[in-house]
């Protein structure tokens, strides 16, 4: 089975049986989550977020078999994870390094992130060669020389073929807007 | 979620929203399973062989390093609580 088209439920269940790779994926899937949720919504300092970063997936790993719903395991994640990066502010006031305690309610923050989720998810969806060049352009904030020297492409064509597969990808999401319009 | 409509400024502020995590701490966390069993088996090992446990008491890391494990932050940590040390 291909666990990269498998969903979270699959997964899970496959984890259960002690498939290495199907936790593997798992983690692929949601580290950006985890990470932006650490960094993002609860703008923890590197090494505090490194820790809930690590936390997260091990209490993930320990007590997926509490686990009720095995689709619902992305929310279940950012419940924990969230939890631990109160935690660790709490800490960090209590011990004087955040003088100013910002435990506010990062919802805001965590409804774009589960938003940026959505549109990665619509991303995976493209061809391997939109999915590269997206990815190298607005998450790794590549050039279109580095972009072009990578993929052997000319840098002129860079910013056509940006602008055809955000097209692309605009395309999947308004079809799942609509999708959940109609349901 | 809210229905929002996807301008190409809007998507691409949402892509650029979740940049990758350091490929360590997700080379970490996929290899748990692995790290679990491992550290089962150093506990195990320590259960069984009492000089082993002695020199884990003396010196984790070191003890650890000499029986050929990894001795990284984390896994040092969870042994000592595993451990009781």
């Amino acid at each position: 089975m291909d666990v990269g088209e498998t969903t979270d439920g699959e997964l899970v269940a496959l984890c259960r049986d002690g498939d290495q790779q199907a936790w593997s994926t798992l983690v692929e899937r949601y580290s950006r989550y985890v990470y932006a949720i650490a960094v993002q919504g609860f703008r923890l300092p590197e090494p505090d977020a490194e820790d809930v970063f690590q936390d997260a997936f091990a209490r993930a790993f320990e007590r997926l078999d509490a686990l009720r719903d095995d689709d619902a395991f992305r929310p279940w994640l950012a419940q924990m994870t969230r939890r631990l990066c109160i935690d660790v502010c709490r800490r960090r006031s209590d011990a004087g390094e955040e003088p100013e305690l910002d435990v506010e309610d990062p919802s805001d923050e965590l409804g774009r992130l589960d938003e940026a989720l959505a549109v990665r998810d619509a991303l995976a969806l493209l061809s391997a060669d939109c999915r590269e060049i997206l990815d190298r352009f607005f998450t790794q904030d590549e050039t279109y020389r580095t972009i072009g020297d990578a993929l052997q492409l000319p840098p002129g064509t860079i910013a056509s073929r940006i602008s055809r597969c955000l097209g692309r990808l605009r395309a999947e999401l308004e079809g799942r807007k609509t999708m959940v319009l109609e349901s | 979620m809210p229905i929002t409509s996807y301008t190409d400024e809007r998507v691409a502020e949402l892509l650029r929203a979740l940049p990758p995590a350091p490929a360590g701490w997700v080379a970490a966390a996929a290899e748990l399973p692995r790290t679990r069993t491992e550290l089962d088996r150093i506990v195990e090992l320590a259960t069984a062989d009492a000089e082993f446990r002695r020199a884990l008491i003396e010196d984790l890391e070191t003890a650890l390093r000499s029986a050929g494990f990894a001795a990284d932050r984390r896994r040092v940590v969870e042994l000592r609580r595993r451990l009781a040390l």
